[in-house]
């Protein structure tokens, strides 16, 4: 469903963010994206929906080259592709319905968005949406005035209210508490097998990623290192990925919380 | 800074080291030196007898405009209430010109940096910097003296002000909250309304009762040269040497320029 060819990034300073990066998404997955800072994480989804222009290779998404798009057809395939991202990145003076509304824009003309008359179709959707992450009280409110988590929730339902087809998830529990951290990932999940998504997402947190999701993909300086199952992570994997550390603390906090659920 | 080992073993501490503080006795020296020849050359062109005699011309003047001729207020309704349809108008008008301006200047939002950006800052500083009595002078040449004259020369002397301030908030916006929006595949323009607009609101209300209040004081003199407002009347006022009326014209000033301040006070208040 996403094919990445050979997607290589290399910033004007001469830094090599992404090199020839190659990787297929199927339909339906979901899978997590690790790596040290710097490693490329971020430069790697924003290349995909081209926030941050790629300078070679491919991404096919169906069967539309997204790197070859001139601007107009490059934001009809944005419609397809939703993001979410660290510390949210709602409009803070826009009220809960005008930010998940906002993922309608790619379908509606000026005036309309304008005039915020968007079609019924949408409001529906978007009172749907909201009822599901469990904020349709809010819905009145400014975004500002909600908590972190909840802002997290808002930003799941802008993605998911532009009908896409792939989530790009860029940090989405970085700035957040571990119960809630846990709540969003397990949310986003369930929405992404709900509706059959494929997601892409970043975090910093292995045991939080192997928690959830099929596939890890480990990025290191700009290059695929690791291709695998959660459980494939052993300390050695690790130890390639993020360099020398004691992992073994790491990785028994997961089998633990895995076993406080399995009797919870 | 200048830390000593005395030769029993204890260790001194200065702020300066002794050469640094000779130089810095020789800059006060200097200093003191000019101020001093400075109010000799001054004191020599002064006429002093009119200075000794400033206290009693202005306990003069105070006792001829006391008390302010009151019936004489009824003659200035209509001067006030053009005065300030003159700062609400202009910079109402100066704002439809400052935002486009402000949108070109930033560099996040500018067309081209290296084209349009500097014409948007050359616009910006060449507003600013001719007085707004000067603006009037120059438009009563074009357009004729009056009020419209006063309300165009308020407009252009405020776009300046009104974008730079303008731009700089918009500079300042967070961009992932912009990213976000593009990455919903939103034009340029809704990405503009939807993205940017909302974050700059506040910056731009406060902005624009700030310039208001301000181009109320500004209006006040515009009628000096002909350009509308109650000015007219203070030169009137001033030329005859009716201190009376003068004293009754600047009560009205302050009152209005009493008005501007608590609207702008309250309107903040309500945006932030």
């Amino acid at each position: 469903m996403l094919r990445l060819e050979k997607l290589t990034k290399t910033y004007k300073t001469g830094d090599q963010a992404l090199k020839q990066v190659d990787l297929e998404v199927p339909q339906g997955q979901v899978l997590a994206l690790i790596g040290p800072s710097g490693a490329g994480k971020s430069t790697l989804i924003r290349c995909i929906n081209r926030l941050v222009e790629p300078t070679g290779g491919a991404a096919w998404l169906g069967g539309v080259n997204l790197t070859a798009l001139g601007q107009r057809a490059l934001r009809r395939e944005r419609r397809r592709m939703g993001m979410i991202f660290q510390e949210y990145a709602l409009v803070e003076r826009l009220t809960v319905m005008e930010n998940v509304l906002s993922g309608r824009l790619g379908y509606v003309g000026f005036w309309r968005s304008f005039l915020r008359r968007f079609p019924q179709s949408d409001v529906d959707e978007a009172y749907r949406l909201l009822d599901r992450v469990g904020l349709l009280h809010m819905a009145d409110k400014r975004a500002d005035e909600l908590s972190g988590g909840q802002r997290q929730r808002v930003g799941i339902c802008r993605a998911l209210i532009q009908n896409p087809a792939l989530l790009l998830v860029d940090e989405p529990t970085a700035s957040l508490d571990p119960k809630t951290s846990r709540q969003i990932m397990r949310l986003i999940v369930e929405l992404c097998r709900e509706r059959d998504l494929a997601a892409i997402i970043n975090i910093h947190d292995v045991a939080l990623a192997q928690m959830f999701v099929m596939r890890v993909i480990g990025l290191e300086l700009g290059r695929i290192v690791f291709d695998g199952a959660p459980d494939a992570l052993t300390p050695d994997v690790l130890t390639q990925i993020y360099g020398e550390e004691d992992w073994e603390a790491t990785i028994q906090t997961v089998e633990e919380e895995e076993e406080e659920a399995g009797t919870a | 800074m200048a830390t000593r080992t005395l030769p029993d073993g204890t260790r001194t501490w200065r702020r300066f080291t002794p050469s640094q503080s000779v130089v810095r006795w020789m800059g006060w020296l200097i200093g003191v030196a000019v101020f001093v020849w400075c109010w000799n050359r001054i004191s020599e062109s002064t006429t002093w007898f009119f200075v000794w005699d400033a206290p009693r011309i202005a306990g003069d003047i105070i006792s001829r405009a006391t008390p302010p001729k009151w019936p004489y207020v009824n003659e200035l309704w209509w001067p006030i209430w053009d005065t300030l349809n003159i700062a609400t108008l202009g910079t109402l008008g100066s704002l439809v010109m400052a935002v486009p301006v402000a949108f070109l200047a930033a560099r996040n939002t500018t067309p081209s940096r290296f084209l349009v950006r500097p014409v948007a800052l050359l616009i910006i500083v060449s507003t600013r910097s001719i007085n707004s009595l000067i603006w009037a002078l120059l438009l009563i040449a074009i357009i004729g003296p009056g009020v419209f004259a006063g309300i165009v020369a308020i407009a252009i002397r405020s776009v300046g002000f009104c974008a730079k301030l303008l731009y700089e908030a918009i500079e300042e916006i967070e961009q992932t909250q912009v990213e976000a929006i593009a990455a919903t595949g939103a034009s340029r323009w809704q990405v503009m309304l939807y993205g940017i607009v909302p974050q700059i609101m506040p910056a731009l209300a406060g902005i624009a009762v700030f310039r208001w209040d301000i181009n109320i004081r500004e209006s006040t003199v515009l009628g000096l040269v002909g350009a509308g407002g109650i000015g007219l009347q203070l030169s009137a006022s001033l030329n005859v040497l009716a201190w009376a009326q003068v004293a009754v014209i600047l009560l009205i000033i302050l009152a209005a320029v009493g008005l501007g301040e608590w609207v702008s006070a309250k309107v903040r208040g309500a945006i932030i």
